[in-house]
């Protein structure tokens, strides 16, 4: 082994470095130096612990605040409707479903009164007559579909059972029943301004039923002083078309005015 | 004739000790190469399970996933109002995190997508199309892959599959770069227009971890949709993945949503 002068060997490698690498060196030390405690700084301490995420991110997504309670929750106070809901068609809807989220209800329930959809406008949502939906979903085309009736006058949304039609008379006065589905009259009965004898079933040319005979009876609703809901119009029976029967102007199972 | 018997015993004799001792050598290198590995497998087997969350919910225990049958949705976007509500989600019609489709096919194949404001109000315009030939409603949100596209790109790793499969989004270390909403193939993110964060789906994850349902499948009138743990048997989701003949979107992309959709039409993507 022949002795090697590694101190002087080293001075020469030294020698033979360029200015700028050493320089360069230098920086790099720096910052690598700089690196270490800045990324100290900068990572969480308790990212990667898991996985290449802050372990504690999935604390902050699991403690976002609620809205909805959950159906469970209603059926502790309201067993009466979850009883009859569990008996008809819509067993299986929540009832933040149309009542809307009702978190706030579940802990202020005096406070906070969940809505209730009473108009026409929400059933649709669900049951309005799209091609899209599937076959057997049922269906109406609000247009036709009683369209002056607020859904809830006819079906119980709790046990929303298709109601008995009346059929005595539209099953014959079908054309009539349709234009008065559609007018402001919708919600009187045939009956309250026909006397119809039952003998008009069998024979009905033979028996035929009545019709209003005074303008005092439409006045019942009509008249200025008639004891009816305000947003029915009112006429003065003294000074308009005196001489005749309302019916005679006015058609009564659609009425024109708004 | 006997004098080479000796050194070719001999030799025989050093090889089969070479040979003993080279397998002993190699074995005890190979289980000394495996212990950092076997050491950091068993730091992970005990790390999971451990893991708690606020109301004793532990990640490691749960699995989730979604199914979605398509043949159940009537287009009410229920699901997408209950999101909106839940998640506090921008009401701007261009933020979803979950929003429903209309598909419609006619007969010469041409397929028409459209989903007006997301469905947040369903879908009030019927065009009476003569030509349709078939027509339905799919229902869509993050898939919550088990190989996220979303995850990979993330240059910070804010974004991240969690231990219990939902894919989530950290909005305090999000720097909202937009790669993501880039990487989603199913258009499932977008960028939060006042923190100007990455937003998405998290399955509720909020409410999953007190044990209660997402939104949208809360407020699904048809149950359309379904919720429920993958790795367990008596999940209400493994009776749906076996009852159905189950699609999912964009297979192609080996991404593996675990949103399982149920009679899942051809022309779905």
């Amino acid at each position: 082994m022949p002795d090697v002068d590694w101190n002087s060997k080293l001075a020469g490698l030294r020698n033979r470095i360029p200015e700028q690498i050493k320089r360069l060196v230098i920086v790099l030390a720096v910052v690598i130096v700089a690196f270490v405690p800045a990324r100290r700084l900068l990572v969480p301490a308790d990212f990667g612990e898991h996985g290449h995420y802050r372990t504690s991110a999935l604390d902050d997504a699991a403690a976002m605040p609620l809205v909805y309670a959950g159906q469970v929750v209603c059926n502790d106070c309201h067993d009466d409707i979850v009883d009859l809901k569990g008996h008809g068609y819509h067993v299986n809807l929540s009832c933040e479903i149309c009542h809307g989220a009702a978190l706030g209800h579940t802990e202020n329930p005096d406070s906070i009164i969940p809505p209730a959809p009473r108009d026409r406008g929400y059933c649709p949502i669900c049951h309005e007559y799209n091609e899209s939906r599937p076959t057997g979903f049922p269906q109406i085309l609000s247009v036709s579909h009683n369209p002056l009736k607020p859904c809830i006058s006819c079906h119980n949304p709790h046990d929303p059972v298709p109601p008995e039609t009346p059929k005595e008379c539209t099953a014959c006065h079908a054309a009539i029943a349709h234009s008065k589905e559609a007018s402001h009259h919708v919600y009187l009965e045939c009956t309250r301004c026909h006397d119809a004898p039952a003998e008009h079933r069998v024979a009905p040319r033979e028996h035929r039923p009545s019709k209003p005979t005074t303008r005092e009876f439409c006045g019942e609703c009509h008249a200025r002083d008639a004891e009816s809901d305000p947003d029915i119009p009112r006429v003065d029976l003294e000074t308009h078309g005196e001489r005749y029967v309302c019916w005679q102007c006015h058609y009564p199972h659609n009425p024109e005015a708004k | 004739m006997n004098e080479p018997l000796a050194p070719s015993e001999s030799n025989a004799e050093v090889k089969r000790y070479a040979r003993r001792d080279f397998i002993k050598k190699a074995l005890f290198a190979v289980a000394g190469l495996l212990v950092p590995q076997t050491l950091v497998a068993s730091k992970e087997l005990e790390g999971a399970p451990e893991w708690v969350l606020a109301d004793g919910y532990k990640p490691g225990e749960h699995y989730w996933a979604m199914g979605i049958d398509t043949r159940k949705c009537i287009g009410c976007g229920r699901c997408v109002e209950a999101c909106k509500t839940e998640n506090n989600v921008p009401r701007e019609p261009f933020y979803f995190r979950t929003w429903v489709e209309r598909y419609r096919i006619n007969a010469d194949g041409e397929t028409f997508v459209d989903s007006p404001n997301g469905a947040i109000d369903g879908f009030p315009d019927d065009p009476t199309d003569k030509n349709v030939m078939r027509t339905f409603f799919v229902p869509k949100l993050c898939n919550h892959c088990d190989n996220p596209p979303c995850v990979q790109v993330c240059p910070v790793g804010a974004t991240y599959k969690s231990p219990d499969g939902v894919v989530l989004v950290d909005q305090d270390y999000c720097i909202g770069c937009r790669y993501c909403i880039q990487a989603c193939p199913y258009g499932a993110r977008f960028l939060h227009p006042v923190t100007k964060t990455a937003e998405k789906c998290t399955f509720c994850y909020h409410r999953i971890t007190k044990g209660l349902l997402p939104a949208c499948v809360e407020a699904c009138p048809t149950q359309a949709r379904v919720f429920g743990e993958v790795r367990r048997k008596a999940s209400p989701l493994q009776r749906f993945l076996r009852m159905n003949r189950i699609g999912i979107l964009k297979p192609y992309l080996n991404t593996k949503p675990k949103v399982f959709y149920a009679n899942l039409d051809g022309e779905v993507n």
